[in-house]
C-alpha cells in the first residue's frame, strides 16, 4: 500500500466525481425538488453517451452532439413521465420500464455493439481523463467545474420563475398544488425530462472522459447518484440553505463518493464488491433517520409512563 | 352563481365495497350565499366539495360555476374559480416551502405560469400587508419554511392563500376540526371576516352544529348522499340544535345518531 499511489489517483477520483456530480445534479431534481424516485436514470446514464459518441463519430460536431444528447435524455424523461401521468403506472416502475427500453435503444444507438471508443488524437473530445494531471486549460477538472457552475446558474434562476416555483410545489404538495391550479401531471414530465436531460448530459461528458461509451455504463447511476445526495446532506445539510449551494453540495458529495470509493480500492477492496458496497452504504444512510425517528419515540414513550 | 345538477357518484362500483357518496344532490347557490353544511358521518359533505373541485370526475350530473360548466374540467383547470382549505392543516400549504412562496403560488392560481419570476419585490410589500391582517405575527416571519407554523397558523394562511384571488367559490372543508376550541374559533371568526369582506360565495362544511346556525346565510342538512333540508332567511336565524335535531329526524325517518353532531 503505497500512499504514492493514492495521491496520484486522487485528480481522477475528482474528475469523475464532478462529472458524476453533474448525474447526482439531474437526480436531486426527481429525487428531493419533485420527491420522486426516478430510475429511468441507470438507462440515461449510457444513452447520453451512446448519442454523443456515434454522433461525433459520424462527423457531428461535439457541441451539437452534446446538445443531442441532451435531447435523448429529455425524450427519456418524457416516456417515464407520460407512463406515470399518462398511464398511471407508479414511479418506480414507470422508470424501470424506461430504463429497461433504453438498454435495448442504447445498443441500437451504438449500431448493435456493446461498447464504442473514440481516441481524445482523433476527435475532438470536451474532456479526457489524459489531462486529468495537467495544470491547464484542459484539465477535465477545471472544464467540468465550469459546466457544474453553469448548470446551477440556469437551474436557479429556472427554479425561481413561475414554472419551477410549481414543480417546486408538486413535489412538496400535489393536492394543494392541483387546489392552486398547478398542473401537476405537466409538472411532473417537465421535472423528469429536465433531470434526465442533465443525465444524459453528465453521460456524454462521462464517455468524452473515459474515452468510451459502454452500455452498462449507467448501471447503479441512481445509487451513486443517492449516495452523493445523502453524503452532501450529511456534511453541508446544516450549512447551506441556498439552492444554488445545496446544488453544488450534491456535486460535491459525489466527489467525495469517488475519493471514498478510490480509497476503499487502495485499501485492497475486490473491484466486484464496489457496487455490493455502494447499495450497503446508500441502505445505511437511508435507514438513519427512519431509526432516529424510532428511538425519538421509544423514548418519549418512555418518559410519558415514567 | 352556482349550479349542481343531479350530481352522483358511486365509490368502488360493482365490488363489495360500493358506496353510494351522491345520490343526486341538486343545489343552486346565489352570489354571496354563505351557507354552512352539516350532516353525519359519510353523509356527502365532503364528497360534495370534492365533486365541485372535480377531485375526480362525477359519474351523472352537471356542475355550473358562474356560468361556465366545470363538469368536464379538471381539477386544476377549476381551481382559477375555487378557494379551497382542506381539514387538514397539512394539505393547503406547501410545508417545505417559504410563507412568501406559498402565498406566490396562490396569487397566481388560474394563470399560465411561465418563465417570469415566481415571486417580486412588490407581491412581497403586499403580502406583508395582508399577512399583519391575520394578526399572527406572520409578517416578520415571510421567509419561515411553512412547515414550522403551527396548525391554526397554517389555516389561517391557507385561508389568505383560497382567498388572495378573490374566487368564485370558496369551499370549507371541516378546515377548523383538527384546531384546539380557542384556535378553531379564531380561524372562524377570520373566515367570517374575509367571506364578508370580499363578498364571497361559499360553501362550509362542519361538524359543529352551532357554527352551522350561527354562521352564513342558509344552511343544508346532507344524508346517504342526499340534500334533506335547506335552510335560509329567517327561517334560519331562528334556528337551534333542538329544532336541527328534531327536522333531521323527520326528514330522514332516522335518529340523529352521529355523537360528534350531539355533543356541539
Amino acid at each position: 500500500m503505497n500512499f504514492v499511489t493514492l495521491l496520484n489517483a486522487m485528480p481522477g477520483a475528482i474528475a469523475q466525481g464532478l462529472i458524476w456530480g453533474i448525474m447526482a445534479i439531474g437526480l436531486y431534481i426527481t429525487y428531493k425538488v419533485l420527491d420522486y424516485s426516478d430510475l429511468t436514470v441507470d438507462g440515461t446514464m449510457a444513452t447520453g453517451g451512446a448519442v454523443c459518441i456515434m454522433l461525433m463519430m459520424n462527423g457531428v460536431n461535439v457541441w451539437v452532439a452534446l446538445v443531442c444528447s441532451v435531447i435523448a435524455g429529455m425524450l427519456a424523461g418524457l416516456v417515464t413521465g407520460l407512463f406515470h401521468t399518462a398511464m398511471g403506472i407508479p414511479p418506480i416502475l414507470a422508470g424501470i420500464l424506461t430504463q429497461l427500453s433504453l438498454y435495448s435503444i442504447n445498443l441500437t444507438i451504438m449500431g448493435g455493439k456493446a461498447n464504442q471508443a473514440v481516441s481524445v488524437t482523433k476527435y475532438d473530445l470536451i474532456v479526457s481523463s489524459r489531462y486529468v494531471r495537467e495544470l491547464s486549460i484542459q484539465n477535465p477538472i477545471f472544464i467540468t467545474l465550469i459546466f457544474i457552475v453553469v448548470l446551477i446558474a440556469i437551474l436557479y434562476w429556472f427554479f425561481g420563475t413561475e414554472l419551477g416555483c410549481s414543480l417546486r410545489s408538486t413535489g412538496a404538495n400535489e393536492a394543494m398544488s392541483r387546489a392552486q391550479g398547478i398542473n401537476t401531471g405537466l409538472c411532473k414530465i417537465l421535472g423528469l425530462m429536465i433531470a434526465n436531460g442533465i443525465v444524459a448530459l453528465a453521460s456524454a461528458l462521462y464517455s468524452h472522459y473515459q474515452g468510451f461509451v459502454d452500455v452498462n455504463m449507467g448501471r447503479g447511476a441512481i445509487v451513486i447518484g443517492l449516495a452523493s445526495v445523502i453524503i452532501s446532506d450529511v456534511i453541508f445539510g446544516r450549512l447551506f440553505s441556498n439552492f444554488a449551494l445545496k446544488l453544488f453540495a450534491v456535486a460535491l458529495g459525489a466527489v467525495i463518493y469517488y475519493i471514498v470509493i478510490q480509497i476503499v480500492l487502495w485499501l485492497g477492496l475486490n473491484t466486484n464488491l464496489l457496487k455490493l458496497l455502494s447499495a450497503l452504504i446508500v441502505a445505511l444512510f437511508l435507514a438513519l433517520p427512519y431509526w432516529k425517528g424510532k428511538l425519538r419515540t421509544t423514548r418519549k414513550g418512555g418518559r410519558s409512563h415514567a | 352563481m352556482l349550479d349542481l345538477i343531479n350530481i352522483r357518484k358511486t365509490f368502488n362500483p360493482k365490488t363489495v365495497n360500493e358506496k353510494i357518496a351522491l345520490n343526486g344532490v341538486d343545489l343552486h347557490l346565489n352570489d354571496g350565499d354563505f351557507v354552512t353544511v352539516i350532516g353525519g358521518n359519510g353523509a356527502g359533505k365532503s364528497t360534495t366539495l370534492n365533486a365541485i373541485a372535480g377531485v375526480w370526475p362525477v359519474d351523472e350530473g352537471k356542475i355550473v360555476i358562474d356560468g361556465i360548466d366545470v363538469t368536464p374540467l379538471s381539477e386544476h383547470r377549476r381551481a382559477a374559480l375555487l378557494g379551497r382549505v382542506f381539514q387538514d392543516p397539512m394539505t393547503g400549504t406547501a410545508a417545505t416551502m417559504q410563507i412568501e412562496e406559498n402565498l406566490a403560488l396562490a396569487a397566481r392560481r388560474g394563470q399560465v405560469r411561465l418563465l417570469r419570476r415566481g415571486i417580486t419585490r412588490a407581491e412581497r410589500e403586499a403580502y406583508r400587508e395582508k399577512l399583519r391582517m391575520l394578526g399572527l405575527g406572520l409578517e416578520n416571519r415571510m421567509t419561515t419554511k411553512v412547515g414550522l407554523l403551527s396548525g391554526g397558523q397554517r389555516q389561517a394562511l391557507t385561508l389568505l392563500m383560497a382567498t388572495l384571488k378573490k374566487p368564485k367559490l370558496l369551499l370549507l372543508d371541516e378546515h377548523t376540526a383538527a384546531l384546539d376550541p380557542r384556535t378553531a374559533d379564531k380561524v372562524l371568526q377570520l373566515s367570517r371576516q374575509i367571506i364578508e369582506e370580499n363578498h364571497l360565495m361559499t360553501m362550509m362544511v362542519t361538524h359543529n352544529m352551532r357554527d352551522a346556525i350561527a354562521y352564513g346565510n342558509r344552511l343544508i342538512m346532507m344524508h346517504e348522499g342526499k340534500i334533506i333540508l335547506d335552510i335560509s332567511g329567517e327561517e334560519k336565524k331562528h334556528l337551534t340544535v333542538e329544532m336541527l335535531l328534531e327536522q333531521f329526524a323527520k326528514a330522514s325517518g332516522d335518529e340523529f345518531v352521529n355523537d360528534r353532531a350531539l355533543l356541539s
